[in-house]
């Protein structure tokens, strides 16, 4: 009861920091009115207008909104999925191989090393601009917390939790199943968080240098035609945007990760 | 049913256990017991399959054992790292059941009356770590059970609890050996609970671990937490093991 109240308190606390702040933002920026710091309402009303004055029948959302989100979002979901379907089983096979483990060691700490951004002159040279492009780009980038995780996971499995499976004759697939993938499962989803914010990071990065839809170019297009208070929607957007995502996955961790929390709390 | 061969493990220079011979019978619940470092645990991992020994031979059933055997059961003394805490408890006791075959209402029927003779029927949905270390290690014990093998090793499997769960715990092995008439291996380092639980109690010496004594627990099947503790028979049973221990401790066999 009390701790949940003092949540409630500090969440409170927290919302009326923000609202304090913004507000101070809101001054400042009408004070100095300086077009290339529109003030937060400014910027409200601008993402209202590009994006949620839509019918209602769309969720208000306007057909720019969908232009410039749908395919946004379909690259980083996308890329996302296939670089930690890519990673988990990669990770698997890398980690229960102690040969495979030492061998690829210097050259996945090499491939994880190289910024992911670099790549995108070279991907533009070879693939086409759009799709192939974005998601090539994000796959590259995030995979790798992901399958560094996966082999970290994989190989502290406890030992007397594999002894125990032979024991009891838990082999193969359902020993995969049931004992190694949960046991990595903490470090597997550490691995999944980052990568969700890498993700966020390259798809904005890709649109900016490599596409002609998205809301990467809904920044440069207000930019180049001095739309400042849309330019700053579309960075207040991808903020929120990113915080939204990290929520939905903490839920999901939570979830999915309930046994591990609740081992924390009673073993201290 | 187990046939142990002049086995001889050692790692490296390192000779662990040297030239040991033993023979347990359908039904027995012998206690192996010794000092620390007198190579009880490879012992047991030895007859378990968990390690290949350098010599000599462990035959279980008349098959020499070479692998886990798919009727061997270990408890170990670590429950909290054993039971799997992403299970319940009720699956971590239904989950070495699947090589058995049967549906999984059958399998889950098992472990519910596994968990019940070991005094935890309400406890199937909770998992490991919201029980008691005490509790916990009933579920090892339920797992165990459910898994029916012909031959149960217990690895110090009351190190880790208090006094009187350790007690507790006691009469629940003696209870299923009795109920089932499993065998039972037991290896402990406490001199009591070796002739409290034991039909034969063996000693082990250390440096190299090799067998020193056996000595046949002629006390009454049935058992008490009090009166056969304060049995003169076992008195004297438990001063003699004392001795062979203390004495595996002190000497350093030529």
């Amino acid at each position: 009861m009390t701790a949940k109240l003092t949540r409630a308190l500090a969440a409170a606390g927290r919302l009326w920091l923000l609202a304090l702040l913004v507000g101070a933002w809101e001054l400042a920026a009408r004070s100095a009115a300086d077009d290339f710091f529109p003030p937060p309402s400014k910027i409200v009303k601008a993402m209202h207008e590009v994006w949620f004055s839509g019918p209602a029948g769309q969720a208000f959302l306007t057909d720019e909104a969908f232009d410039d989100f749908g395919p946004s979002l379909a690259h980083l979901f996308t890329g996302w999925a296939i670089a930690s379907v890519a990673g988990v089983v990669l990770g698997l096979l890398i980690g229960r191989s102690a040969i495979a483990g030492a061998v690829l060691e210097p050259l996945l700490q090499f491939g994880r090393s190289i910024p992911p951004p670099t790549l995108i002159p070279f991907l533009i040279a070879v693939l086409e601009l759009g799709t192939e492009l974005q998601v090539t780009t994000i796959v590259y980038g995030v995979i790798w917390p992901v399958l560094l995780n996966t082999i970290d996971g994989v190989r502290s499995v406890d030992r007397l939790q594999l002894e125990t499976a032979k024991v009891f004759g838990i082999t193969g697939a359902l020993r995969l199943r049931r004992v190694i993938l949960p046991s990595a499962a903490p470090k597997i989803f550490a691995g999944l968080r980052v990568s969700l914010g890498f993700a966020l990071i390259l798809m904005v990065i890709s649109e900016l240098v490599g596409s002609t839809t998205g809301i990467g170019v809904r920044l440069t297009t207000a930019q180049q035609s001095f739309h400042m208070d849309q330019m700053w929607g579309g960075i207040v957007l991808l903020g929120v945007l990113g915080c939204l995502f990290n929520l939905v996955f903490h839920l999901v961790e939570h979830r999915v990760l309930a046994w591990h929390a609740g081992l924390r709390r009673n073993t201290g | 049913m187990l046939e142990i061969n002049a086995l001889t493990h050692s790692y490296g220079d390192h000779t662990v256990l040297s030239d040991m011979n033993l023979e347990v019978a359908e039904g027995e619940l012998v206690s192996i017991v010794g000092p620390s470092g007198c190579g009880k645990s490879t012992l047991l991992r030895c007859i378990a399959g968990l390690i290949a020994p350098t010599g000599g031979k462990v035959v279980l059933n008349g098959t020499p054992v070479d692998g886990v055997p798919d009727d061997l059961a270990v408890v170990f003394q670590d429950y909290s790292r054993s039971l799997l805490p992403w299970l319940t408890v009720r699956d971590n006791v239904a989950l070495p059941l699947k090589r058995r075959g049967g549906t999984r209402a059958e399998r889950r029927a098992s472990a519910e009356e596994a968990l019940k003779s070991v005094g935890l029927a309400d406890a199937g949905r909770k998992y490991p770590w919201q029980l008691s270390g005490g509790m916990q290690q009933r579920v090892s014990i339920a797992r165990a059970l459910a898994y029916r093998p012909s031959l149960l090793l217990m690895d110090e499997p009351f190190g880790s609890v208090d006094a009187q769960t350790r007690e507790d715990l006691e009469d629940l092995v003696l209870q299923v050996h009795r109920d089932g008439g499993m065998t039972i291996l037991l290896v402990t380092h406490d001199i009591d609970e070796s002739v409290y639980l034991g039909d034969r109690v063996v000693v082990l010496g250390r440096n190299p671990g090799r067998i020193r004594a056996e000595i046949a627990v002629d006390l009454p099947a049935e058992r008490d937490q009090i009166a056969t503790r304060a049995d003169a028979d076992f008195v004297r049973l438990r001063a003699e093991v004392g001795k062979l221990v203390r004495g595996a401790v002190t000497s350093s066999p030529a």
